[in-house]
């Protein structure tokens, strides 16, 4: 394979752009009377080829074959790049009106960084080096210049650049090409491939946005050249010649500030030369950093706890869809027969076949006998996707690594996408009717690769903060408390069903078994480990959490040992036991708990937040005190005996009192209904971690609190009051978003409608929030994108430059860390 | 090279520590120690590492689940209100803008640690704009001139010295509390604009200091402040330099250097991460500061700075602006040499990070060489 070593960008010449051109263009029509292609026209048959059947006249070749030819079309007058206009104008303003020669002395010229920008700064009245006197130049947006009064025709722009010496130029580091280069005189004609035609049903030609531009340019061309043929008046001429330069213009670019976009017959702008290398949509960022793939999936995706977190269900059909390329040798002829006499319709069956010579064949049911039979080594057979194939998975937005990771294919029935419950973390995925991409590598570099670098077990660690990411959550940390806690037994039965389904068939026999005893079955033999578990931390229990020898003698597991962030159980095996242990681990444990849980059910209540009676009439003291509180504080405000200190006025320091002591009510109650509240499903939950916190019971049986908008206590709505209902300047608690009642008891119109506004403002939020943190995103890969670590460790970019001289100041990735730190005392024990 | 240089600082620093503990010394100690050498191999960057896209994805990831509210009233203290947090804050970080709610944190030196002594270092500090020093003001029409009333009459010799200094083209008088300047062209757009030039002129204090609050911390007594000015409060008795911090990169790349400019945005970045309770790994937030600054000078992340000044044409126009790119490399006749990631991929080619940075090649020649000698 040849590769690209550089890239040269530059600007043609006249002479190069006839020199690679076909033909010359003569004619603003396109098609004559029979729909057939005018020779010279700008559909001319020697640019290329875009309908079948046809041949190119330059090249002989078909559709695909032939790459298209460029055309070029000679202005009768010339006319300024539109895109170079300033750049002409800066080139206008430093060489001299007579003699073309810099405006400064030659050694001052070289001493010069950007001649180009720096130049006319320092200019002389009169050219240093004729003598003649220099005029203002003025520069009219875009192609247009003006000497003083007079207007520079683009004729002269271009005699005065022509004059510049090649030495001047050099010494200007104008090296792209020559100045006058960027008057043009010739104008190249793209191929019709690149802007071919399409054929509607009606049979009617539908031409494509540049052809129709192009055809404005060569039709005003024409008309120039036959008014200036029958000697026009001058001003005739200039008007059909400014005419040229705006079409020529918009060719290049529809979007130039100054010039109103040429439009379609529709009223849309049309889509001229820049506007398809520019935007998220155009050439560069459409087509090249980002492109369409084959070998690709996508569906809905749903649960499947019991395959690996290492695999993914795929559906049947995609399986028959999507193909991997096997070649034939005489070890593998007698499978690949097998699949090919399958055909493409039996599940491990084939599509295609590819034959030595390389052609391609469809395999059908009446072919696949034939085929099998001709099949040899040096074939090349496309087989179904099958169990075990790599594949890559995907969910959009992609925002880190893990957003994209590699999985065993497990062909399975069903139209739905199947993951295993611990992935869903870092691909942020639910089941809600979330959709996922599936793509399948077809090389085997790409094969091996994915597997080796890209496999889920691979990412169970994030880069991010160096503890595990693909771990329990919700249900799993249910689960595993209830598997765990002091109470929990199991018969012998139990047990033993528990236990078959993981896959443990070899363990002591007992008529009863603690739950412990059932989770430790599933650690690594010599595992010891310390820690504080969530429940613990809580005071909903009187244990650490201890692990000796690969048996769990003491606490409970919960999301501290395997949630994500934390999860110290699962961090301790993967750090000592490696990835592929962790994996096992994950895959039987969550499956294990999952049974645990649905064995033993598990459901929540309304009657999980009821408190009682005394608890009840705290949390009302609680409001009344904070009544009582805000409304003497109010009174003291109107009355004036509020002192502002310095940078806060009166009115931000009574309001931040009553937002600090909102909250102190608010964490008042929920003291007192933590202490009430028994260890039921809801409260279990939040002390476990695994879905929802004691803030959310509190605002259930308690009551919500204070309602913020903007950080600040609600004051919008009406004059000086959030609603009619109120007196104006109202500043109590009720009027400005005190909400007093829990969820549960339900809450009054104001309450509700406080409680709306401060929804409605989150919302908002989410929907703003995702633009600039998606554009943040962007900016900071692009930046940083080029760096990568050497083989000496240090950090470099694209140009050699050193960042870091050691990646990350000590070398040690947080990907593979404990959090970010090398743990001495767990390496030498 | 020694063993201690073997080991980053850090992970030494805490070998050191072990060894204490448990008493390890000698030959055991050594032993330990290549142990631990071998073990924190397993622990480093491997080359080739893309561990610029890595720290980008790490910082931005959590950052979609930052709070928008860019303003919050702290409301645990007395705190100035207004500080800028969260995404907010983190976008102006990596945008290094020069323009946006600055603020001090100004912590005092023993001697000055108390109350009284803060608010008197405080009204020091604050900046004092004309409109603070005057009772009244307004235009005259008939006579063309602007009438000013000072809160004292003492005020009266040095504001007269000041206007004189700052406004040009007036003739400045002074009677009892009352101060009259008359522009020498008369029209009442310039006296309008005279008046508001007059009302902004600074007079006394720290300029560009705007608001000074004084409000406990622990055991310290610090000066909260709105406006910024590194230069001068550091040179202020009382001020202890060492704490004293400010959110305006500029001034402490400024004031300080570029290594302080680097340290800043690190630790600007990552107070800003912790505060919304996101872990973040500090290697990622580094790399970010130092390609901020490794020039020496400090470039924001944008189309301006690193990605705008970036070698390669292709990367640039592929980011953003693309037809500027193109149309200065074809002017000037640049070269792209294909060395980044982006440039690659876009046409075609494999990138050079990870697997794709190996370069292997086999010398056929050298190979049928080395089968014969075999052979």
């Amino acid at each position: 394979m040849t590769e690209i070593k550089s890239l040269e960008f530059g600007f043609m010449s006249p002479k190069l752009i006839k020199e690679m051109s076909a033909i010359k263009i003569e004619h603003a029509e396109l098609y004559d009377p029979d729909g057939y292609p005018i020779d010279g026209g700008l559909t001319d048959l020697h640019l290329g080829v875009v309908d079948p059947g046809l041949r190119c006249r330059t090249c002989g070749g078909t559709i695909g074959q032939c790459l298209g030819h460029f055309g070029y079309l000679e202005l009768i007058k010339p006319v300024v790049h539109p895109l170079y206009g300033k750049k002409i104008y800066m080139m206008l303003k430093t060489i001299c009106r007579k003699c073309s020669r810099p405006l400064v002395d030659d050694e001052v010229l070289k001493e010069m960084k950007n001649p180009l920008n720096d130049v006319y700064k320092k200019k002389k009245a009169t050219c240093p080096h004729c003598g003649e006197k220099q005029k203002e130049i003025e520069f009219q947006k875009p192609t247009s210049y003006r000497e003083g009064k007079v207007e520079l025709t683009s004729e002269e722009v271009r005699q005065r650049l022509e004059k510049m010496t090649d030495e001047d130029v050099k010494a200007m580091k104008i090296s792209g090409g020559r100045p006058e280069w960027f008057v043009l005189t010739i104008l190249p004609i793209p191929p019709v491939t690149v802007r071919p035609s399409i054929t509607l049903e009606t049979g009617e030609r539908s031409e494509d946005d540049l052809t129709h531009k192009l055809v404005d340019v060569v039709r005003i061309n024409e008309r120039l050249r036959k008014n200036l043929e029958i000697g026009a008046p001058d001003f005739i001429i200039a008007d059909i010649w400014e005419l040229l330069q705006y079409h020529i213009s918009t060719l290049m670019s529809n979007e130039i500030s100054t010039l109103p976009p040429a439009r379609h017959r529709s009223g849309r702008a049309l889509k001229t030369l820049m506007q398809r290398l520019s935007k998220k949509e155009g050439r560069f960022r459409g087509n090249l950093s980002g492109k369409r793939v084959n070998f690709s999936a996508r569906t809905v995706i749903s649960p499947d706890p019991r395959i690996s977190i290492n695999e993914v269900g795929v559906p049947m059909d995609i399986a028959k869809e999507l193909t991997l390329q096997i070649k034939v040798t005489k070890n593998n002829i007698a499978e690949l027969k097998k699949l090919i006499l399958n055909g493409p319709k039996v599940h491990p069956g084939a599509n295609y076949i590819l034959r030595s010579d390389g052609i391609r064949k469809k395999i059908t049911e009446d072919n696949k006998k034939d085929i099998s039979e001709e099949l040899d080594a040096g074939y090349v057979v496309e087989r179904h996707m099958m169990d075990n194939d790599i594949t890559l998975m995907n969910r959009q937005p992609s925002l880190h690594r893990m957003s994209m990771m590699a999985h065993r294919a497990r062909i399975m029935p069903y139209q739905t996408l199947r993951i295993n419950l611990a992935v869903t973390i870092p691909y942020n995925a639910d089941f809600d009717g979330d959709e996922m991409n599936l793509h399948v590598p077809q090389t085997e570099e790409a094969q091996t690769e994915a597997e080796m670098l890209m496999l889920v077990e691979k990412h169970i660690r994030s880069p991010r903060y160096g503890s595990p990411i693909i771990t329990g959550k919700h249900d799993h940390v249910t689960g595993a408390y209830m598997l765990t806690k002091k109470d929990a037994k199991f018969s012998r039965k139990e047990a033993a069903e528990l236990l078959f389904a993981i896959g443990i068939e070899d363990f002591e026999m007992k008529d009863e078994y603690t739950g412990k005893e059932i989770f430790s079955m599933l650690l690594p033999k010599d595992l010891n480990l310390e820690f504080k578990s969530s429940v613990y931390s809580s005071g909903f229990d009187d244990e650490m959490v201890v692990i000796k020898n690969g048996q769990l003698k003491k606490g409970v597991i919960d999301d501290d040992a395997l949630g994500e962030g934390n999860g110290k159980l699962i961090d301790a095996i993967e750090r000592k036991y490696g990835s592929e242990v962790t994996r096992e681990f994950i895959d039987k444990m969550t499956r294990l708990v999952l049974d645990v849980v649905t064995k033993k059910g598990f459901s929540i209540s309304v009657a999980d937040t009821n408190i009682t009676e005394k608890a009840k009439k705290k949390i009302e003291k609680t409001v009344e005190e904070f009544e009582q509180n805000s409304d003497k504080l109010i009174k003291d405000f109107n009355a004036g005996r509020i002192e502002g200190t310095a940078g806060m006025t009166k009115n931000m320091i009574l309001e931040n009192k009553i937002l600090q002591m909102g909250g102190m009510a608010s964490n008042q109650a929920g003291e007192i209904v933590k202490a009430d509240l028994p260890l039921n499903s809801s409260v279990m939950m939040a002390v476990t971690g695994a879905r929802g916190s004691f803030v959310n019971l509190t605002q259930m049986c308690a009551f919500v609190g204070q309602e913020a908008l903007e950080g600040e206590r609600i004051h919008r709505g009406f004059l000086n009051r959030t609603t009619s209902h109120f007196k104006q300047d109202d500043l109590g608690l009720k009027a400005c978003g005190f909400v007093s009642h829990g969820y549960k008891k339900g809450l009054d119109p104001f309450e509700f409608f406080f409680d709306a506004m401060n929804s409605r403002e989150n919302l908002m939020d989410k929907s703003l929030h995702t633009r600039h943190s998606g554009y943040m995103e962007r900016r900071l890969v692009n930046a940083l994108q080029d760096l990568r670590v050497e083989y000496d460790g240090t950090v470099r970019d694209s140009k050699n430059h050193i960042i870091q001289f050691i990646a990350g100041e000590d070398g040690i990735d947080p990907a593979k860390s404990d959090a970010g730190k090398v743990n001495v005392e767990k390496i030498l024990g | 090279m020694t063993e201690t240089t073997m080991l980053p600082k850090n992970i030494m620093k805490d070998f050191e520590e072990y060894c204490k503990k448990h008493g390890i010394t000698g030959k055991q100690r050594e032993e330990k120690l290549s142990a631990l050498m071998k073990a924190v191999e397993k622990y480093k960057y491997e080359p080739g590492e893309a561990i610029g896209v890595i720290a980008a994805q790490s910082i931005s990831e959590p950052a979609t689940q930052m709070t928008m509210r860019s303003y919050t009233m702290a409301s645990q203290s007395d705190r100035l209100s207004k500080v800028t947090h969260g995404l907010p804050r983190l976008i102006e970080i990596f945008d290094a803008r020069k323009t946006f709610e600055k603020n001090m944190t100004i912590y005092l030196t023993k001697d000055y640690n108390s109350k009284e002594k803060a608010k008197e270092l405080a009204s020091s500090i604050k900046s004092l704009k004309m409109s603070d020093i005057i009772v009244y003001d307004s235009i005259d029409l008939v006579n063309m001139q602007i009438e000013l009333e000072l809160e004292k009459e003492s005020y009266k010799d040095d504001v007269k010295e000041l206007l004189e200094k700052h406004i040009k083209d007036c003739d400045t008088t002074a009677r009892g509390k009352n101060i009259y300047v008359k522009p020498k062209r008369e029209n009442v757009r310039n006296l309008r604009k005279i008046k508001n030039k007059i009302l902004k002129l600074h007079t006394a204090g720290v300029k560009g200091i705007d608001n000074v609050v004084v409000i406990k911390e622990d055991d310290d007594w610090i000066i909260q402040t709105t406006g910024t000015n590194l230069k001068k409060v550091l040179r202020m008795e009382g001020v202890d330099i060492g704490r004293t911090k400010t959110n305006d990169i500029y001034q402490v790349y400024d004031v300080l250097g570029v290594e302080a400019a680097r340290n800043m945005i690190l630790q600007e970045a990552k107070d800003t991460l912790d505060e919304q309770g996101l872990d973040v790994d500090i290697r990622h937030l580094m790399l970010l500061s130092d390609m901020m600054t490794f020039d020496g000078t400090i470039k924001d992340i944008g189309r301006y700075g690193v990605s705008g000044k970036k070698a390669s044409v292709l990367a640039r126009a592929n980011f953003e602006e693309t037809k500027k790119h193109i149309v200065n490399a074809s002017f000037y006749g640049e070269k792209d040499k294909l060395e980044g990631i982006i440039e690659n991929i876009l046409v075609g080619q494999i990138a050079p990070v990870g697997t794709g940075m190996v370069q292997l090649a086999v010398d056929m020649e050298k190979m049928k060489k080395m089968r014969k000698i075999k052979e």
